[in-house]
């Protein structure tokens, strides 16, 4: 072995003598090296461009450093999360906004999810009609810009409703006017929380039946109706327990004051906007996404199964979706990514999201714009990559496991 | 490996319905560049501040002016697309100050929330745009206020059906603001002092604001009262609207350049005065060429006839000439743009020059 390498090649490590002049033609130096250099001119430009701006804003008189957080914020949100007074500091403003984008997004993802999977699965139906109707609603939506369609929910939906007091009612104490969708807000009572622990115990047995059905059926071969039992466990025990603790809750309607609803919960209109906005838009993606998976899951696969005697749904939930989750996963991950950051349009239509709150208002008010937009920036990164994680992670709980 | 497996999903369809978006993250964009235009512009500013706003305006031909995108009497283009109002008749005054032709200006549009940044990253040169004077902002943003174009205060409008007649009876009520101005913070402010509870709606364009209103999804506007007149001349029945009595606020509108060029601060601050002295002696944007041959002193120097007074400014000594010539003097601009002259109306009021009750008050130039 020794020796019979020719020396541009091996490193030391080959047995050759140690000599400097060898390190330059080690391709492992080398490239260490070269990575080293590069991680210092790197560090070298970050250094050069911190103090630059550091020695700019003092030159120009600019406040700087992270202090302004402290501060007072002194302007009011429309709708928060968290609770928030114009006597908050910065930071809370922060986290409204933060907290603000997160729920929007969040609900975003959930909703597009759901209703990208129904209106892909339309687009493979052998129904006719319902077909075409998936598909027109896909090349519609997908090609008209998002913020023209924020505006037409906006300005033409939303902003068509009644005042206040022409306001539609609607079933259960609810009404629906230009200042939004006004809700009874349930309030529990002592005594609730027996149902939130009959919830967690129904949810905790479906998942152990799961698990023991498994278990026996790939033993036995028997099979246990599953779904029913979970439906019963999950929505009966809570319900069991709300009825034994004497119905523990009321609801506080909203009552209709000089001005606006007052009381009962109210979901703005910019938020409600933004929602359909975003769910729709990336729903229109998603069933793209969620067709070509399933077209890519092989013919053979189906016929096998239909061969075995499966049921169609079955065929479905068995066969079909678990492959075609393989192709699903990367690409919907892509459309989640774009949900969080496509939030930012939220300033467009006065929806306070981190974007208006923080990089718009606090900004406005310290004009301290690179402290402001650098920590903009990084939670937008953070946000990414961890939705970026999690579905790699869940991709790979998904992947085919060669056996 | 956290990170290599975070990044992995990251590449290209991310920018597909990233690339047309529009204004709302290219604000985003704009700020984010105006940061790290402030980051890296060492040089650059560097360079900008040794030569003076005054030779890179001589250099270019141009003055860079930063306006409101669209306020009837301080800023708005007109059906020609010229821009016209009191704060671009500013502009065009020190555009002739400099160059001898109001002409030579650009404006640059500018909302609420980016005009801080555009003034301390040099994409203007002088910031012209119905801003309120407030110590944080003269003392902490890196710029300064040159003097007081209109004395101003925050004023309510809502609806004549709703029977207000009182700030104070507007508790509950929705209402509608614009964000990144000193109107929003007021709000807060009035409010939480007189312990009244109030539902902000707020926008980033004035457009918006007034568009929110109309649609009835908030009970009052709240604005400059100046910028409510000019406003509610836009809705479609103006009479159907009023102004509530209060006024909850002091606003000092005011021109503003960046800080450090203590030069160009005094070129703005003294077309600002010439206007105001112009309009004390009698001098107009008409009689101009007579008064070339007053014997009045305070005229003559006024006009450059005396004196070394453009020297001090490192302009010709007749630059005052060119100014009212351009812009014409105060009271010419404000009657044309707000008062008798212009759908708006607006008396003087506080505008009036000190002479006449007012708080317009220029110092001599001697």
């Amino acid at each position: 072995m020794e020796g019979k390498k020719p020396p541009g090649t091996v490193g030391n490590s080959a047995g050759l003598p140690f000599s400097w002049p060898g390190l330059l033609y080690d391709t492992r130096v080398r490239g260490a090296a070269l990575q080293v250099l590069l991680l210092i001119v790197l560090l070298l430009i970050g250094y050069e461009i911190a103090t630059n701006t550091a020695a700019n804003l003092r030159k120009q008189n600019i406040a700087s450093g992270f202090g302004f957080l402290g501060r007072t914020a002194g302007f009011d949100i429309s709708q928060t999360v968290i609770d928030y007074k114009s006597t908050s500091s910065y930071a809370r403003a922060f986290w409204v906004g933060f907290l603000n984008t997160l729920l929007v997004a969040a609900l975003g993802v959930v909703l597009a999810t759901v209703l990208g999977f129904l209106i892909g699965l339309a687009r493979l139906s052998a129904n006719w009609l319902v077909a075409r109707l998936a598909t027109v609603y896909v090349e519609v939506v997908r090609n008209v810009p998002l913020l023209l369609q924020l505006f037409v929910w906006y300005v033409a939906v939303l902003r068509a409703l009644p005042r206040p007091q022409q306001g539609l009612a609607l079933a259960g104490g609810a009404t629906f006017d230009v200042r939004g969708l006004h809700l009874p807000r349930p309030l529990f009572e002592g005594g609730a929380w027996w149902v939130a622990a009959a919830l967690l115990l129904g949810i905790a047995l479906a998942v152990g039946i799961k698990i023991w059905a498994g278990g026996r059926q790939r033993a036995t071969g028997e099979q246990f109706p599953v779904a029913w039992m979970s439906i019963g466990l999950v929505a009966g025990l809570p319900l069991l327990a709300f009825l034994l603790a004497g119905r523990p809750l009321a609801f506080d309607y909203p009552r209709l004051g000089r001005f606006n609803f007052e009381g009962g919960l109210t979901i703005e209109p910019e938020f409600m906007a933004l929602l359909f906005g975003l769910a729709f838009y990336t729903a229109s993606f998603i069933a793209e996404i969620v067709r070509s998976g399933i077209t890519g899951v092989a013919r053979g696969q189906k016929e096998a199964a239909a061969a075995l005697g499966l049921r169609r749904s079955q065929i479905l939930r068995l066969v079909v979706i678990p492959q075609a989750l393989r192709l699903i996963i990367p690409p919907l991950t892509n459309q989640y990514l774009n949900l969080t950051k496509n939030s930012s349009l939220a300033v467009a239509i006065g929806y306070p999201d981190l974007v208006a709150v923080f990089a718009g208002t606090v900004l406005n008010q310290t004009g301290q714009a690179v402290e402001v937009i650098l920590i903009t920036m990084g939670v937008y990164l953070a946000l990414s990559l961890m939705t970026a994680l999690l579905m790699n992670w869940f991709n790979a709980r998904m992947a085919i496991i060669e056996r | 490996m956290v990170l290599r497996l975070a990044l992995r999903q990251f590449p290209s369809p991310s920018w597909r319905s990233h690339a047309w978006h529009g204004r709302g993250e290219g604000r985003l964009l704009g700020s984010a560049l105006a940061a790290f235009l402030l980051a890296v512009s060492v040089p650059a500013s560097a360079a900008l501040s040794q030569a003076g706003t005054l030779e890179t305006v001589k250099a270019r031909g141009v003055l860079n002016c930063g306006v409101n995108t669209g306020l009837a009497g301080f800023s708005a283009p007109d059906d020609k697309g010229e821009w016209t109002g009191i704060d671009a008749d500013f502009c065009r005054a020190v555009a002739a100050a400099i160059f001898k032709d109001g002409g030579r200006v650009k404006f640059l549009p500018l909302n609420a929330k980016e005009r801080f940044t555009a003034l301390q990253s040099g994409e203007v040169d002088l910031l012209s745009r119905n801003t309120t004077w407030t110590m944080s902002r003269d003392t902490s943003l890196g710029m300064n206020f040159t003097g007081v174009m209109y004395y101003d205060g925050q004023a309510f409008m809502v609806r004549k059906s709703l029977g207000v007649a009182s700030v104070k009876d507007l508790a509950g009520a929705s209402i509608c603001v614009q964000t990144g101005t000193t109107n929003e913070q007021n709000l807060a402010d009035y409010f939480s002092a007189n312990g009244i509870g109030y539902r902000p709606v707020v926008f980033e364009r004035l457009i918006e604001v007034l568009a929110a209103y109309n649609s009835g999804r908030c009970d009052a506007f709240t604005t400059d009262s100046s910028q409510l007149v000019s406003e509610r001349t836009r809705l479609p029945n103006p009479d159907d609207h009023v102004m509530l009595p209060e006024l909850i606020s002091k606003e000092p509108l005011g021109p503003v350049v960046r800080q450090g060029d203590a030069g160009w601060a005094n070129i703005v601050r003294w077309v600002h005065f010439a206007m105001l002295n112009a309009e004390e002696y009698g001098v107009s944007s008409k009689n101009v060429d007579q008064m070339l041959s007053s014997p009045n002193p305070e005229i003559r120097r006024l006009l450059g006839l005396e004196g070394d007074f453009g020297k001090g400014l490192g302009l010709d000594n007749d630059w005052a000439v060119a100014v009212i010539r351009a812009a014409g003097n105060y009271g010419e601009s404000f009657e044309r743009n707000l008062g008798s002259g212009s759908r708006l109306g607006l008396a003087r009021g506080r505008n009036a020059l000190w002479k006449d009750g007012g708080l317009q008050y220029a110092p001599p130039i001697r």
